[in-house]
């Protein structure tokens, strides 16, 4: 049976991939059978797991991986938030800065960027240009940057933590209740690391 | 804790229970005496009181909330321990310890085993309100046995009322204030030269976070024993010094 959202239409959701290791997606895939009963529920619409170029319009959840960085970034967390009903800040680097934010302590990225790409290769040592992305000046947690709705923090949150969050958010959604109390959320659901 | 004489005497109410506290008691101690839970931090059994963390505030009709370890009790006290406001508070305050240090449980020593962790789950800390600081903080490692890791350190002191009251050598202080303020040995100088330092660990054991830990282990490898400090402190009141915690 598939389920829809207020409107009729079958829920719609996404997942995009910004400053992590992607590990939270990793843990995404550790779903495996279960998989199955989220594609009954929803359309899989964007995400590194999709070959969908611009992030889509009118989607249900977006679950965020990773800090803003870059201003590559700055530009997709705008596009998951101008066309998601509800956002889902993923894993620790989107909620706290995690791992992505520890250049913070050390000041201006450029010194970094110079050190990795011109003195550390072994050969043509240059700045990069037009390709990489420019780095922002500080990393920032996601929701420093964009409106979040709902937090799901771990280091990479756990398959177990996914599901219960994401099922108990789509069967909401379905439901047409809007975003559910998380209250319930105990030390498997909710911690740090 | 010293050992209380007689019975207790003093009627107290504690969340709608009416309860007798000894003479001199503090509300922690009637609190954890009568199983009522209160969140701590700061605070250890067998270490002197420090009151730093605010976490154990607590409501007693006064027109401030005050911290129950550092709070005695008065006959006919009536002490909430927990409500809204009081729930509101204790998730600032781990929020803001979140905020000031640079606690990135994912490759912690102490993940799994940390109390500042805990917390956080406990008061449903899902992200820090605050603008984080990213402040950087000196790591010691110059201890051939041990770390001190300021980036994880909360300031509860622990560590210094540990090794002044229980083992004597008095390593530890805290300098500076505000943001500035750090975990020094000696007067500012590197652990490993200290030479007071006795290698006993005792500080390592209490740290209730990553702060302090046995050198060489790897994320989530830490064990702490807070505990230990409590056992010390009645082995030397009753001199029986077996530890049997580990078979209770």
């Amino acid at each position: 049976m598939s389920e829809h959202n207020g409107e009729g239409r079958r829920l719609r959701i996404a997942t995009a991939w910004l400053g992590g290791c992607s590990g939270c997606h990793m843990s995404f895939l550790d779903l495996d059978e279960v998989l199955f009963d989220l594609a009954e529920k929803a359309d899989l619409v964007y995400g590194p797991l999709t070959d969908v170029k611009e992030f889509p319009p009118d989607v249900d959840v977006t679950l965020v991986e990773g800090a803003v960085a870059n201003q590559d970034n700055v530009e997709l967390a705008k596009a998951v938030r101008a066309n998601t009903r509800v956002v889902v800040s993923f894993g620790d680097c989107a909620v706290t800065g995690n791992v992505t934010s520890l250049r913070n302590a050390l000041g201006d990225p450029a010194e970094l960027v110079r050190r990795v790409y011109v003195e550390h290769p072994d050969i043509r040592g240059a700045m990069p240009t037009d390709v990489v992305p420019a780095l922002l000046p500080y990393v920032e947690a996601l929701h420093e940057v964009i409106p979040i709705d709902v937090y799901m923090p771990g280091c990479p949150p756990s398959a177990d933590r996914i599901k219960a969050t994401l099922l108990a958010l789509l069967d909401s959604l379905a439901a047409g209740e809007g975003i559910p109390s998380l209250d319930w959320r105990g030390p498997e659901d909710l911690r740090f690391g | 804790m010293s050992p209380r004489n007689g019975r207790p005497n003093v009627p107290v109410t504690i969340d709608g229970q009416d309860v007798k506290a000894f003479e001199g008691e503090s509300i922690l101690e009637l609190a954890r005496r009568v199983g009522v839970p209160i969140p701590t931090l700061c605070h250890l059994e067998g270490l002197s009181i420090h009151g730093g963390c605010r976490l154990c505030l607590v409501d007693t009709g006064d027109h401030k909330l005050k911290p129950a370890c550092a709070t005695e009790v008065t006959a006919e006290l009536d002490v909430t321990t927990t409500n809204a406001e009081i729930r509101e508070h204790r998730r600032r305050i781990v929020e803001l310890l979140f905020a000031e240090g640079n606690h990135i449980c994912a490759f912690c020593v102490s993940s799994g085993s940390c109390e500042l962790q805990d917390l956080a789950t406990e008061h449903h800390v899902d992200h820090i309100h605050y603008e984080l600081g990213y402040e950087r903080h000196d790591v010691d490692a110059s201890h051939p046995k041990y770390v001190l890791d300021r980036d994880r350190c909360v300031l509860c002191t622990r560590c210094v009322r540990v090794c002044d009251e229980v083992e004597g050598a008095h390593v530890w202080d805290v300098a500076m204030r505000g943001n500035e303020a750090r975990i020094v040995a000696g007067m500012d100088i590197p652990w490993g030269e200290s030479s007071a330092c006795t290698w006993c660990g005792k500080c390592v054991v209490v740290c209730p976070t990553g702060a302090l830990s046995f050198k060489g282990r790897a994320t989530g490898e830490m064990r702490h024993d807070p505990e230990l400090v409590a056992f010390l402190a009645r082995a030397r009141d009753e001199g029986e010094w077996i530890d049997r915690r580990a078979e209770a």
